[in-house]
């Protein structure tokens, strides 16, 4: 590491956060040597770093991204929907659209149901926070990381061949007659495959989110329905899940969010090729492989638009909570 | 009686189970990590204690040696480290007006960093590679700190304005009253009040700059010299093929810090996942 390095990371550490305070500190004593009711001026100095930061990485690039959709490989004549029509159409990308769609059901229904099972059964024991540590542990690790840990889990050698793979030395040793299988490569599992490396990762995060809002349930509304002789069945069915329903809500979305955009996991273990590709990573070899930021862009927007309808619950409900407030 | 002791026993194997199925993939990495070369590719990792019991570091001094994953590791920490402070600075102040300053288009503003919560990276990653091409921020750590500074903003905002605006308004009206201006209550008072909201914001942005990918492979353009560590393990993965004695031993590297982090302030990294989907 050189020395200009060493002296630009102190600048960003130190000089940055030293640089702001002064200017809101000086922007202070401005205000208050002008008239004390202009206070729309102070809201604009406070807010003013921030909003520079998000005109400049959110709200220039998404129109511009959504004008660039409508345009050709180089953004220099429009097409109007021919981006959209060659996604909607195009053998390979309704193939990406199409694990989309797998990924979104598979990983959200199988994330939240694990997380809901593991919060409902780690709430009985006392070791509890030991194992809910072990599940959420994968949270803390990258998608890189975890690409290789699960790489290394499917790995394949042909029948009769030692398999260090844990998942193909388990099954064969199992299963009599097992034939170990190639997960990543063979199309019918290998999209599954990716997928429970998602499911690895999240399930965690659903765990800690439900087990907190099933805390969050009054305890005497389960006594007394105890005591009027419900079965835990009925109970869980009839009062713990309805009144986690906001808590699921709110995990699902999050985890929709989230899935939408899945990357990395697939640019790692197989870059999409074997008819695993996904949105996010077709993307990325529109933009740097084939250079179409037009096609590139068209696939960004559909992101976008899926995602809209959460944008505008979300809004609401926070609306909602700020009236409260 | 019997009943009970039976529901209890499928309980606690239902837990173990699970819990061993989710350990199992990690552990499998960290023990391959360990093992020469040669037995990796001969036998499964679970062998490793069995037989001949051989481990070494081998694995380790070479990829921190000669698979740049030494620089890469410096490189995380460069990147990671301002990516984090940055944010959480700025968007203290945002959060500090949306909690506590009067002003028009107040509810408007915030909506819209509520709707910026949400919006995929991929929406803007073309415009602003081509900015960046311009100012020549490409490939550069000032260019990716920005990147992330911005990207963490509407998490940052929104997180600590529900933690600010939480903060009980009697101390912070007596404190006006005695003649204090905003910057003073600012860094006197909300600041040091918001320590715990900002301890888990910065647990996640660190976390989540250091866990990234796609954001370093735009913004770096896969130069060797700053690239971080996810960049370096995935090229490592796709042109290795099947040296698994490096992939796993580079695999564990990246992983250190976010385990410390994980296993040392589990309880502000919770509390933040918390705020961050609970709360509204």
């Amino acid at each position: 590491m050189d020395a200009s390095l060493i002296w630009r990371l102190v600048l960003a550490v130190v000089g940055v956060p030293l640089l702001l305070s002064g200017y809101i500190i000086l922007s202070e004593r401005f205000m208050k040597k002008r008239d004390r009711r202009s206070g729309n001026l102070r809201a604009v100095f406070w807010l003013a770093p921030a909003f520079i930061l998000i005109i400049v990485f959110y709200i220039y690039p998404t129109i511009t991204t959504t004008i660039m959709s409508f345009k050709d490989a180089n953004s220099e004549h429009f097409v109007g929907l021919e981006n959209f029509v060659h996604i909607f159409t195009d053998r390979n990308m309704l193939i990406v659209l199409r694990n989309n769609v797998v990924w979104l059901v598979v990983f959200t229904l199988a994330t939240l149901t694990l997380g809901l099972v593991l919060a409902i059964l780690t709430d009985r024991v006392r070791y509890e926070s030991a194992a809910k540590s072990i599940i959420f542990l994968p949270m803390a690790i990258s998608y890189v990381a975890s690409g290789v840990i699960w790489k290394f889990m499917y790995d394949y050698q042909p029948q009769g061949m030692k398999q260090i793979g844990t998942l193909n030395a388990l099954l064969t040793a199992l299963i009599p007659g097992f034939e170990p299988k190639a997960w990543l490569f063979d199309t019918q599992y290998n999209n599954q495959a990716l997928i429970l490396v998602g499911i690895w990762m999240w399930t965690g995060y659903a765990m800690v989110i439900l087990s907190a809002g099933l805390k969050s349930i009054p305890t005497d509304i389960i006594e007394a329905a105890r005591i009027d002789g419900a079965s835990e069945t009925q109970i869980l069915r009839r009062i713990t899940l309805p009144m986690l329903a906001p808590t699921i809500t709110v995990v699902a979305t999050t985890l929709i969010i989230d899935v939408l955009k899945i990357f990395d996991i697939v640019y790692v273990m197989t870059n999409g090729n074997l008819d695993t590709d996904v949105i996010a990573n077709r993307m990325y070899k529109e933009m740097f492989n084939y250079h179409n930021y037009g096609r590139a862009s068209a696939m960004a927007v559909i992101l976008l638009v899926v995602i809209v309808p959460i944008m505008i619950m979300n809004i609401r409900r926070a609306r909602k909570g700020g009236a409260n407030a | 009686m019997r009943k009970r002791f039976v529901s209890r026993f499928f309980l606690h194997l239902a837990i173990i189970v699970l819990c061993v199925l989710w350990i199992t993939p990690t552990l499998g990495l960290v023990v391959s990590s360990f093992r020469p070369k040669n037995l990796i590719a001969l036998t499964g990792w679970w062998e490793a204690f069995k037989s001949s019991f051989q481990f070494t570091l081998d694995n380790y001094s070479h990829v921190l040696n000669q698979g740049h994953m030494g620089t890469s590791f410096m490189n995380s920490l460069i990147i990671s480290i301002p990516s984090t402070v940055m944010p959480i600075i700025i968007g203290a102040f945002a959060a500090y007006a949306f909690a506590w300053l009067k002003f028009p288009f107040k509810e408007g503003l915030y909506a819209l960093i509520i709707g910026l919560l949400v919006v995929p990276n991929q929406m803007t990653l073309i415009p602003v590679l081509k900015l960046f091409n311009t100012l020549e921020l490409t490939g550069s750590f000032p260019g990716i700190w920005l990147a992330h500074t911005a990207y963490g903003l509407p998490f940052a905002i929104y997180l600590l304005r529900n933690f600010m605006q939480d903060l009980p308004v009697s101390i912070l009206e007596s404190a006006s009253i005695d003649g204090a201006t905003h910057a003073q209550i600012f860094f006197k008072l909300v600041l040091p009040m918001s320590v715990p909201a900002i301890a888990s914001l910065a647990i996640f942005q660190f976390l989540w700059v250091w866990n990234d990918l796609l954001i370093a492979l735009i913004f770096l353009g896969g130069t060797k010299d700053v690239a971080p560590m996810t960049v370096t393990i995935s090229n490592l993965v796709n042109s290795y093929g099947g040296g698994w004695e490096y992939l796993t031993a580079a695999a564990v590297i990246s992983m250190i810090v976010p385990m410390i982090v994980f296993f040392a302030l589990q309880k502000y990294f919770v509390r933040g996942i918390l705020t961050g989907s609970v709360k509204e």
